[in-house]
Parts: C-alpha cells; sequence; structure tokens
C-alpha cells in the first residue's frame, strides 16, 4: 500500500512542478502578483509530497517488503536496519528520487528565504527550478520507477552490495546530491537574470550564499566519497580518477570559479558573463555526470546498472537544458556588460587568471574521461586513460593556481603595483622556499624536486593566509591590535579557512606521495615484519568471526615500537552471506601524522599475503577538504547576507540604471 | 557576428559531447577488441600444453593448417560456459568444422567431469593450467570462441556466451566465405 | 573460484629495484576483468598471472617499453592507463595545454579590453593615499 502510495505522491508532487513553472511565469508575463505568488505554496507543497514518496520507499526498505523490485534487489532480511534505510538510494530508481528530493528541498529553501528579492525575479527563478525538476518527475516516472512490484514476490532479498554496507553510504550520497543539486539555484538565477537582462550587484549578493553553501556540501561529500574508497576498497588508494569521480569533481571546479567570479561581480560588476556561463555550466556538469553514471556509456566502478533506454532520455534531457541555456546565453550575452576598467595586475586580473585555470582544468579532465568514447565511436580503437594521464595533465595545470592563492587575498581591486606586493610577500616567499628545499633533507628516502614543489606550494598558500591575517590585524597607524581580526566579515574567514584547507590538502598528498612505503609479504602467524627503524608488526592470531550478515576470517596484529606493543590493527575477509560476496577490509591505525594500513591478500597456507602501507599524513588530505567545505559555509553565513533590505530592491520599470537589456545585438 | 560567435561557443562545444554521447549509447565500453584479428594465430603456445586425454579424432596442430577451425575458451568454473555448451555441441554435431578446446586453468579431473555430463564437442582439449598459453591469446574472460582461417590466421573473435544469433548472423557466412 | 591446480606459477625473486619498478609499471596497466583497477590492486585470477608475467619480464632484463609492448600486442591499447603518445591521441595529450595557451591568450585580450589607462591608474593612487589618510584620522578619533 505504501509504494502506491508514494507513487501517488510523486505523480502529484509533478504537479506541483508543473505548477511551479507555470502559474509564476504567467504571472510575470501578466504582471499578476497572485500568479507570482502562487509559487511559494506550489514549492512548498512539492516538497511536501517528495517528502512523503521517500518516506513510504524507506519504510518499504525498513520492513521487507519484497515484493517492491527495488526492496528485492538491493536489501536483505539480514541487512542491519540504517544500511536498509541508505539502501533506498543506493540504486538507479532510488537515487534518482533522491536527486528530487533534494531539488524540491532547495526549491522550498529558497522559497521561504527569498522574501527580500523582487517579485519577478523570484518568480522566474522558482519557475525555472520547476520546470528542471519536471524532468526529473518524468524521468523517474516514466523509466525509472522506484515504487515497481515484482510478481511474485522473492521471501528475501539479493542483499546491499557489500561494498554499500558501511556508514559511508550513508552520508556520501546524500551530502553530494545537496551539492549537485544545489548548483540549480545558480542556475536558476543565471537563467532568470539573462531572461530579465539583469546582472547588478543586488542579483550576485542574492546568489553567492546559495551558491557557497552548494559548493560546500559538494566539497564535503567529494571529501567522504574519497576518505569511504580508502578505506572500504582495501587498497589504500583514495583518489582514482574514475569517471564517476571525475563526474563530481567537474562541477567542483567550475563551482569554485563561480565563487570566485561572484565576488567580483557583487563587488565591482565585472565578470558577468563568466558568472552566467559558470553558473549554466556548473549544473550543466552536474547533470552530464548523472548522466555518464547511468547511460552505460563509460565503465565506473560506481556505475548504477545500465540501460541505454535511460540513457537516450537523459540525453534528449540534457539538450532541453544544456542546449536551451547556453543558445539563451548565446542570445543574450551581449546584454551582459561589465563595468570596471582594471589594470593587469590587479584583483580582477588575478580572479580572472583562476577562472580561466579553472575552466582549462575542467575541460582537461572532461577530455580525458570522454576521450575512450570519443575514439571509440570514431571508430579509432579502445584506449584507456587512467590515472596516469590525469596526474600527469592536473598537476602542471594547478600550479599557476596555487601560486595566485596566495596573492589574490593580497591583491588589491583595480590596480596592484607590483613591487608593493611583492614585498609584502617576501617573507611568505622565503619561509616557504626554505621549508621547501630543507624539509625533504630530513627525511629517509632520496630527494625528490617534486616534493620540493609540493612543499613550496603548500607553505605558500599558508603564508599568504598568514599575510592576509598579519595585515589586517594592523592599525592604519602601524600597530597590531588582534581584536580587528574580528571586524572580517564572514566571507574573508570563509576565505581564508578555505585556503588553508587547500595548503593542508596540497601538503597531505604531497607528503604522501613523497614518503609512503608499502611492503607486500606473505606472514603466517608469529611472523614479525620491520617495517622501518624502531617499528615492527607482529602477526599474533587468526580468528573466524561472524558479523549480522557476514561470515569473517580476522587477522590480529601487533604494532611493536621500541618492543612494546602499541597498538593493534584487525583486517578481515569478508564473505557476505546473501552474495557471496568476499571483501577486503582494511586494518587501519590512524594518526595526525599518518596511517598504518594493513589489507589482506591471497591466503597461503596457515598465513596471508599481506599488504602494508605507511601513509605519513595521508589524514590532511580529508582535514584540508573538510576545512575547504566549511569555509564555503562560514562565507554564506555573512551577516551581509542576512540582513533584511526594506526599500532598496524592489524592480519598477523606471529601474533603467539597473536594467541593460534595451541595446539589440 | 564576432560576439555571436564567441557567446555560442560554448553551444557548440555541448553540441559536439551531446553527439559523442549519443553515438556512446550503442558500443559497450566493457568490450576489448582483439589485436589479433588478422594477424597469425599464435598456435606454437597451445603445442606445447598437456592433452586433457587421447581422442579418437585428435590431431596434430600441424594437420589444422589448410583447415577453418575454431578455439573455444572455457573452464569447468565458468558460468557462461555452461550456457553456450549446449550450442557448441549442435555445432560439433554438424561436423562443419573442428572446435579445439582450451580448459584455462581449470582441473583436469573437473575438465574431465564437466564435459562427460555436459557434452564434448571438441576434437581435442588442451590444458592451460598456469594461464600463460590464454594470455598469449588475449584472453581475458571465459568464454571467448576464436575463428582461425586456414592460413593459420585469427579472423574473428567472440567474447561471452555465443548465441544462435551470433553463430547463424556472423559465424556461419565467415566460415563458410572462409571454407572457400 | 580458485582451486588447487598442479604446476602453480613458481615465485619470482626481484631485487629493491626492481620491486620499485614493478610497482610503478603495475599502475599503468589496467586489469581487463575488472577493469576499474590497476594490475596492482586487482584480486582476479588474470591479474594474478599477468602481474607474474611482468615480474618474469623484469627478472630477464626487458625495458619497460618492452614489457608495455608485450602486452598491447596481446591485449590492444586497453591494457595501458598512461595512453601511448600516437597520432590518435595527439589531441588528448596536447589539448590540456593547448587550451591552457588559449586561456593565456584570452586572459590578455580581455585585459587589454578593460586595461586602465595611464591617468586613471594616476588617479587611483591618489585615491589611494587620501583613503588612507581618512582611516588613520578615523581611528585617532576613535581612540583605539
Amino acid at each position: 500500500m505504501t509504494a502506491e502510495l508514494g507513487h501517488l505522491a510523486l505523480a502529484l508532487a509533478m504537479l506541483c512542478g508543473i505548477c511551479l513553472a507555470v502559474f509564476p511565469s504567467l504571472g510575470v508575463w501578466r504582471r499578476d502578483a497572485r500568479l507570482m505568488a502562487m509559487a511559494t505554496p506550489a514549492a512548498y507543497w512539492q516538497l511536501l509530497l517528495v517528502l512523503l514518496a521517500f518516506v513510504c520507499l524507506i519504510e518499504n526498505f525498513i520492513n521487507h517488503d519484497f515484493s517492491i523490485q527495488l526492496v528485492a534487489s538491493h536489501s536483505n532480511r539480514d541487512l542491519p536496519f540504517w544500511y536498509r534505510v541508505a539502501a533506498s538510494w543506493g540504486s538507479h530508481e532510488g537515487s534518482m528520487l533522491l536527486w528530487i528530493l533534494m531539488l524540491a528541498a532547495w526549491t522550498a529553501a529558497l522559497a521561504a528565504l527569498s522574501g527580500h528579492l523582487p517579485q519577478a525575479m523570484r518568480a522566474r527563478v522558482l519557475a525555472v527550478l520547476g520546470a528542471v525538476s519536471i524532468g526529473f518527475y518524468l524521468f523517474a516516472l516514466l523509466t525509472s520507477n522506484p515504487f515497481e512490484r515484482v510478481v511474485p514476490a522473492p521471501i528475501n532479498g539479493r542483499d546491499l552490495n557489500p561494498l554499500l554496507q558501511d556508514p559511508g553510504m550513508v552520508f556520501h550520497p546524500p551530502l553530494l546530491y545537496m551539492g549537485y543539486v544545489g548548483f540549480s539555484v545558480a542556475f536558476a538565477f543565471a537563467i532568470a537574470g539573462l531572461i530579465e537582462g539583469r546582472f547588478d550587484s543586488a542579483w550576485a549578493r542574492w546568489v553567492r550564499p546559495w551558491t557557497n553553501v552548494a559548493w560546500g556540501f559538494l566539497s564535503l561529500g567529494i571529501c567522504l566519497g574519497s576518505f569511504w574508497a580508502y578505506y572500504e576498497l582495501g587498497w589504500g588508494g583514495w583518489w582514482f580518477w574514475d569517471p564517476v569521480e571525475n563526474a563530481s569533481f567537474m562541477p567542483w571546479l567550475t563551482g569554485t570559479a563561480l565563487i570566485h567570479s561572484l565576488a567580483v561581480t557583487e563587488k565591482r560588476g565585472n565578470f558577468r558573463s563568466w558568472t552566467v556561463l559558470l553558473a549554466i555550466l556548473s549544473f550543466s556538469l552536474s547533470l552530464l555526470g548523472t548522466f555518464l553514471v547511468r547511460s552505460g556509456v563509460l565503465t565506473s566502478v560506481h556505475a548504477f546498472a545500465t540501460d541505454p533506454t535511460r540513457g537516450v532520455f537523459i540525453l534528449m534531457f540534457l539538450c532541453i537544458v544544456i542546449g536551451g541555456s547556453l543558445s539563451l546565453y548565446a542570445a543574450r550575452a551581449h546584454s551582459v556588460q561589465a563595468s570596471q576598467a582594471y589594470s593587469l595586475l590587479s584583483r580582477e586580473s588575478i580572479l580572472l587568471a583562476n577562472n580561466i585555470l579553472m575552466v582549462v582544468a575542467m575541460f582537461a579532465v572532461l577530455l580525458g574521461t570522454l576521450y575512450p568514447l570519443i575514439l571509440d565511436s570514431l571508430d579509432m580503437g579502445k584506449i584507456s586513460v587512467g590515472p596516469p594521464y590525469f596526474d600527469a595533465v592536473f598537476v602542471p595545470l594547478m600550479l599557476p593556481a596555487l601560486f595566485l592563492m596566495a596573492v589574490g587575498p593580497l591583491s588589491r581591486w583595480r590596480d596592484t603595483p607590483v613591487l608593493p606586493l611583492a614585498q609584502r610577500m617576501r617573507w611568505a616567499f622565503a619561509a616557504s622556499l626554505v621549508i621547501a628545499l630543507l624539509l625533504p633533507l630530513t627525511a629517509d628516502s632520496d630527494y625528490k624536486p617534486m616534493t620540493a614543489l609540493g612543499l613550496l606550494m603548500a607553505f605558500w598558500v599558508a603564508g599568504g593566509v598568514a599575510m592576509a591575517a598579519f595585515e589586517n590585524m594592523k592599525t592604519p597607524s602601524g600597530a597590531v591590535d588582534l581584536s580587528r581580526l574580528a571586524l572580517q566579515p564572514g566571507s574573508w574567514w570563509g576565505m581564508q579557512l578555505a585556503h588553508l584547507g587547500v595548503a593542508a590538502f596540497v601538503l597531505g598528498v604531497t607528503l604522501v606521495n613523497s614518503y609512503e612505503i608499502e611492503i607486500e609479504k606473505k606472514l603466517s602467524p608469529g611472523d614479525v615484519l620491520k617495517i622501518e627503524e624502531g617499528l615492527s608488526l607482529r602477526y599474533a592470531e587468526t580468528t573466524a568471526r561472524q558479523g549480522p550478515n557476514y561470515e569473517a576470517i580476522q587477522v590480529r596484529f601487533e604494532l611493536i615500537r621500541d618492543q612494546k606493543v602499541v597498538g593493534e590493527l584487525r583486517p578481515e575477509k569478508r564473505r557476505y552471506k546473501a552474495s557471496n560476496m568476499v571483501m577486503t577490509e582494511a586494518g587501519i591505525k590512524r594518526s595526525v601524522l599518518g596511517d598504518l594500513y594493513i589489507s589482506l591478500g591471497e591466503a597461503v597456507d596457515g598465513g596471508w599475503v599481506t599488504r602494508i602501507q605507511k601513509k605519513p599524513a595521508v589524514n590532511w588530505i580529508w582535514i584540508g577538504v573538510v576545512m575547504i567545505g566549511f569555509g564555503g559555509f562560514w562565507a554564506a553565513a555573512d551577516a551581509r547576507y542576512r540582513r533584511r533590505r526594506v526599500n532598496s530592491l524592489r524592480a519598477s520599470p523606471s529601474d533603467a540604471s539597473s536594467k541593460i537589456g534595451k541595446v539589440s545585438g | 557576428m564576432s560576439r555571436w560567435l564567441k557567446a555560442g561557443l560554448p553551444l557548440l562545444f555541448f553540441l559536439v559531447i551531446a553527439w559523442f554521447l549519443l553515438k556512446g549509447l550503442d558500443r559497450n565500453p566493457r568490450e576489448i577488441p582483439s589485436p589479433l584479428i588478422n594477424r597469425a594465430a599464435p598456435v606454437a603456445v597451445l603445442e606445447a600444453l598437456p592433452r586433457l586425454d587421447d581422442r579418437a579424432q585428435a590431431i596434430a596442430f600441424k594437420d589444422l593448417i589448410g583447415q577453418v577451425w575454431l578455439l573455444n575458451v572455457w573452464g569447468s568454473w565458468c558460468s557462461g560456459c555452461q550456457i553456450e555448451h549446449p550450442l557448441l555441441n549442435r555445432l560439433a554435431a554438424e561436423k562443419l568444422i573442428p572446435i579445439v578446446g582450451l580448459a584455462w586453468k581449470d582441473a583436469p579431473a573437473q575438465s574431465h567431469e564437466w564435459l562427460s555430463r555436459l557434452g564434448d564437442p571438441y576434437t581435442m582439449v588442451v590444458m592451460d593450467l598456469q594461464g600463460k598459453a590464454a594470455i598469449e591469446w588475449g584472453v581475458y574472460g571465459a568464454p571467448e570462441t576464436f575463428l582461425i582461417d586456414k592460413n593459420n590466421k585469427v579472423r574473428y573473435k567472440h567474447v561471452g556466451p555465443l548465441s544462435l544469433e551470433i553463430i547463424d548472423k556472423e559465424l556461419r557466412p565467415l566460415i563458410a566465405s572462409l571454407k572457400q | 573460484m580458485s582451486q588447487a591446480l598442479p604446476n602453480p606459477l613458481p615465485p619470482v625473486a626481484l631485487d629493491e629495484t626492481q620491486q620499485q619498478r614493478l610497482r610503478r609499471l603495475y599502475a599503468e596497466i589496467r586489469c581487463l576483468v575488472c577493469q576499474n583497477q590497476s594490475l596492482a590492486d586487482s584480486a582476479a585470477d588474470l591479474a594474478v598471472d599477468l602481474r607474474h608475467e611482468v615480474q618474469t619480464q623484469i627478472a630477464k632484463g626487458s625495458t619497460d617499453d618492452q614489457i608495455k609492448g608485450w602486452l598491447v600486442e596481446r591485449y590492444g591499447d586497453f591494457v595501458l592507463y598512461k595512453p601511448q603518445m600516437q597520432a590518435s591521441t595527439a589531441i588528448l595529450w596536447g589539448g590540456p595545454f593547448v587550451s591552457l595557451a588559449a586561456g593565456a591568450i584570452i586572459w590578455k585580450l580581455v585585459q587589454r579590453r578593460r586595461s586602465l589607462s595611464p591617468s586613471q591608474r594616476q588617479v587611483s593612487a591618489d585615491q589611494l593615499r587620501r583613503a588612507k589618510q581618512l582611516l588613520v584620522a578615523d581611528d585617532d578619533q576613535k581612540g583605539s
């Protein structure tokens, strides 16, 4: 019963989406305030109905209703409770419902928090969101109904893929989708702005907090995905340049450009067409990612069960949304004009370079991801493009961006003379150079230039943050006053935190790649393996263990430092009963300074082929990205966005100064 | 005019990408084409392998030169092989062409038992216990079937279980043309 | 799935430098069974066999290029994670750097359109001085 109720709720939600797309648009056309105001109840009802549908689906999973196709293929009687909940979004159909839920949530949030927007703009933005959601409803209801029944109902389900039976599954997709879908808000504002021909500072100020929050969520979602893959997949890697990972990374890159470009548009009125294009691109890349994961055109460890008919539908949807918005951009971009001049070296030009670098990086990732498909379509053979390619291409592209990251916040708008800037930065430069050159000398292994380069960039960026903080502590007369820092707005703090996060990330990556140790050896009970000076591992014992829906063989290793047992690790091999899949669970000892990572390979008479990895500073990779994400949130929390503007921004026909649309192309 | 060009560039890019995505929808990204097609079949590695048993119709590999023949890679552990096996039995019964079996990383006792249970279409079976011969043939997943022509050149490879459609629409015409 | 077979592959002994070379090489070879892992990480039977083959060839003294060429002869370009530089991958390898160069040109062109005239630049230096004066005066007034 609940499945049918959920199905009905979903269909009704689509009706709300249609109302949301149609009536406010009519209202704008006819200048009818009541029609425009219908956006609000439509958005709220839509959210309520989608929530109801989602709750129905979850209820089916929790209560083991195996007559539902999804539950039969992705759940099991022995599956623990929270994984049953997470299994509802562990399939293509369920995750589409999650997309729809997120879209409804962002729409409702925008409806609730946009009271200060001019009515017409607000109506247009909500209408665009409604129109986008119609496509998703149609897709779900016509090709991917999560409530499909299966007759006869099996007694027990096929179980959720053991790889997904993990807390990561509970949080990673929701966080990621909050990010992907959140870019739809910037997209809607861009479309509304293109239609109206209006992109003044007010427009930018409205869009910024929404975009920063979406970008923050995307950062956290990607971070969690990487962290999860690291401990779950069992071989110590944290990024594979897998097509689906790239699909989440590309919108992040253009999203980064977008949040910086929005800063320029808000403060200086420049970069308007860049900002609009980036907003369209970011959401388009989110949609493209959705396509890539579900259509079967690319192999990926993440890909859902593929179906070319679905692929065709999504592709049509992509053409309508992306093709339509880019056509609108092509037609109306000339009405979006920048105003202020700026010099060759200025904050504007630095941020312009940043925009360009992020777009080039996105293009490089896109090229590598799609290239096998392109060659195959042209009947030019089948190749693979993997991590060696992406690492070789991506790192050089990022170096200029990292360099600018320290310089940008210290530069001035409009014109920054080089010499004073260089003077201010000389300490940061000197310090980072010294650390970069000397630190590798203290390590045991050979000196690698790449290590020095990585350290240089990490400390350079950190030095930039330190300089910015220091300069803001000084009064105009030159005295140092710590409390002045508190005067800085949320957007300043967010920026410094995010940049510092980047420095931490680069530091983590550099140290792990330069100094990780890997040993693969057959070990039996009682063996002692020396990892490095003063650190050894002892194979203590093998035990068998029963889990809720699996049986496991666990090996207990003791970590011995200077003849004393300082810790233990318990890697496992698990066999999940329902699917008969064998999974390798790594044993990890974590610390801020690094991880010790053990995974079991093949069983060989009495022992195991064991892979031991020592990964220094690896956790800084994720700590850094968490800082980046929260930097985004902090910037969005800037008080500027929360002040209610009472009399300022009502759109009126006489408000010609902010409307630039009368000039025809 | 150039304004339109610049503003229209993203749209153009997207259309190009969309076109490739459309073409990609009817490709299989997991399928790996064989580089052995139209090249000499690595028969030498097969010659060096032990035979499953002494079969009545077994021949030496050198006798296969001048004949069109099929190499089928299988294993008793492989479920897809079980699906295609009846088709191979029927094909062998027609006595169209000799079918040589390559038992890939299979214990001899189990290969035997599997064949006696499910039927034996093979003129002879060689056993690749270490997997080295399969690598020479570019095998990555059983079952795989190769068609070799009279001049010992590989002319066709199919990955995955054979189906009636593949046999009728692709194999038979090719065999017929190669036999002339 | 793994059975006890007669004649299992004998282990290959390699020294430290060879082991490092081995790991670097593994990272560039794609596992053909799962197709989403490198040869280093895959547990598939074929991957075990291929790893043994690569080890044997390193022990015999083959160079990295020879080993990769050997694999490509049998499995095609698909088996290499790092695409070889050939005509069909020219755009792949060149594309990012060409677009970086194009980006630099765009940057210069956009910037030139928006650049400040010398008089404007002079004006801004004056404004800066005046702003500083105002800020100092303001600060003094607040008595902080």
